[in-house]
């Protein structure tokens, strides 16, 4: 069953066009990455599709129904840097506005949500950091506290822009078992993700962008040196064993 | 109550109007939207009393909300067209506040308004300007308003509290979940128009100014939560309105300047000993840990 629908998306920063002609579809329960160069519009294609930049044109179908009637089964993890994390607030605070939707207009959350969200904590292993200014947490507990605050939606369908950047190596083996657990509970997840190395490791489908979709299927199929090559215009040093796909400026 | 009495409490209640309503000024980053609108109100001043040949309060709220409300709508549209923020706020604000002058000197003429008395404001004058109200018999009208605005400003944060936490914390989350977040954004606009007119008068546009940013930031200093960070903002506004008062009389000097000059002390006495943020404590900490 397709989760998400995509079909002929374009979009603009003023007049440079970011993305266009964007369709793919995205099969429930899995588990996708999103990969692309810098500015290929990854981020943007996930604010587009959740209606949070314009969208000049094309079509968007989450569950067969449009955004606004399904909001409630659809998570998001905003980049870790667009927030001020200075803010006078402490990490179980953060993780309960994850339910201010649920929670709804003129009602303040209560016990029960308080409790939630320290299960949340739990989960991610931050319970001990629940009344920690969050300008004192590390950036991979930062990350956490968000996963944290997604989790706690209990969302169908996540979308996680860049979850393991600049997150330290407990941080990221942590998250991508949260991820696979979600994944195995029947839920979808998207993430966008740079790290090449780690795609196969990591994921089961993945997305290849650059202004559009250059590729996208099972990852054991469509993540070969052609695509990556394709999506990054060759220009890539990277290196790995088995891919064998190396572009080094010393060869 | 007392001539003195009545300065007081007016200048409390703007302290703390403006330093709840600061302090989302500036953990969304936009104080310098508190010194463009508490100049372009002066615009919807001029035009409300140009419309119905009065200087009544209502008329003057009303207009002064819709500049508000203008001006950051102008400044939005200005920087999705490509301009900086800070020049978008610059260009707006000194035409409407230029506009507003253009209009007092050239179609109000000798009325009971000018540019220098909306700048500076007349607190001293207050306490002579009443009106009779059941029960609690003459009220000067500038300290009734200013109730009237506090009720508002409490109405409206408290009642939405959490959405004004969690579209300054994080919009992008706040509009995936179905919070209107540009909805809010003009709401806090109103509300910050409001406050600043109501104070306005009071007090004039450099004292309104000084009300809306420094006590919140002074507070922001010494606490890591939103609930103590209001708390204290408000706490700070009333101390430099009481405190700016008595130096005022002291050495017999303008009683807004020094009003404002107070938030500004309130503000160095919080960056020296505030105990996360102050220098002070930053000089004494161990080597270790800076």
């Amino acid at each position: 069953m397709n989760v998400l629908e995509v079909e002929n998306v374009s979009a603009a920063y003023r007049k440079n066009t970011v993305l266009r002609d964007v369709s793919f579809t995205i099969k429930q329960g899995s588990l996708t990455g999103i990969v692309g160069p810098n500015g290929a519009g990854k981020s943007t294609l996930i604010k587009v599709l959740l209606n949070l930049h314009p969208q000049l044109t094309g079509k968007v179908l989450f569950f067969g129904s449009e955004l606004k009637n399904v909001k409630r089964r659809i998570g998001y993890v905003p980049q870790r840097v667009s927030v001020d994390w200075d803010f006078p607030t402490d990490a179980l605070d953060v993780v309960l506005m994850g339910m201010y939707g649920q929670i709804g207009w003129l009602k303040w959350p209560k016990k029960i949500h308080k409790e939630k969200a320290l299960k949340a904590l739990d989960i991610v292993g931050m319970k001990d950091f629940a009344h920690r200014q969050i300008s004192e947490l590390s950036g991979g507990q930062q990350q956490r506290v968000f996963l944290a605050r997604a989790l706690i939606q209990e969302a169908d369908l996540y979308f996680m822009d860049e979850p393991l950047a600049g997150v330290d190596a407990a941080t990221e083996k942590a998250i991508m078992h949260i991820l696979r657990e979600l994944k195995e509970s029947g839920k979808t997840v998207l993430v966008v993700h740079h790290d090449l190395q780690t795609v196969e490791d990591y994921f089961d489908q993945v997305l290849f962008i650059n202004r559009t979709v250059v590729a996208q299927g099972e990852t054991e199929k469509i993540f070969t040196k052609e695509n990556i090559a394709k999506t990054y215009g060759g220009n890539i040093r990277w290196l790995k064993e088995g891919v064998g796909f190396v572009n080094s400026p010393l060869q | 109550m007392t001539y003195t009495g009545w300065i007081l409490l007016t200048a409390s209640l703007v302290g703390i109007s403006c330093g709840i309503v600061g302090v989302l000024l500036i953990l969304r980053r936009m104080a310098m939207m508190a010194d463009a609108i508490s100049h372009t109100v002066l615009l919807g001043i001029v035009t409300a009393y140009l419309l119905t040949q009065s200087l009544n309060g209502i008329h003057m709220v009303i207009g002064a909300a819709i500049t508000g409300v203008l001006t950051a709508y102008f400044v939005q549209w200005l920087n999705t067209r490509g301009v900086q923020q800070d020049a978008a706020i610059g260009v707006v604000f000194t035409t409407l506040f230029a506009l507003g002058v253009i209009l007092i000197a050239t179609k109000v003429g000798n009325v009971h308004l000018d540019v220098k008395h909306a700048l500076m404001g007349e607190i001293t004058f207050i306490p002579w300007d009443t009106i009779d109200v059941p029960i609690i018999g003459d009220v000067p009208i500038a300290t009734l308003t200013l109730t009237f605005v506090l009720f508002l400003v409490l109405f409206v944060i408290v009642l939405f509290y959490k959405e004004w936490k969690i579209t300054t914390f994080d919009p992008a989350l706040a509009a995936s979940i179905g919070i209107p977040v540009v909805v809010m954004h003009y709401l806090y606009m109103t509300v910050l128009s409001i406050t600043t007119v109501a104070a306005f008068d009071a007090v004039g546009a450099i004292m309104v100014v000084a009300m809306l940013i420094t006590p919140a930031a002074a507070a922001y200093l010494w606490t890591d939560r939103l609930f103590v960070m209001f708390v204290l903002s408000a706490i700070f506004g009333v101390f430099s309105a009481i405190g700016g008062y008595y130096f005022a009389v002291l050495i017999d000097t303008s009683i807004s300047g020094s009003m404002a000059f107070a938030t500004g002390v309130v503000f160095l006495i919080s960056i020296l000993f505030s105990p996360r943020h102050g220098l002070l404590s930053y000089w004494i900490r161990p080597i270790a840990t800076k």
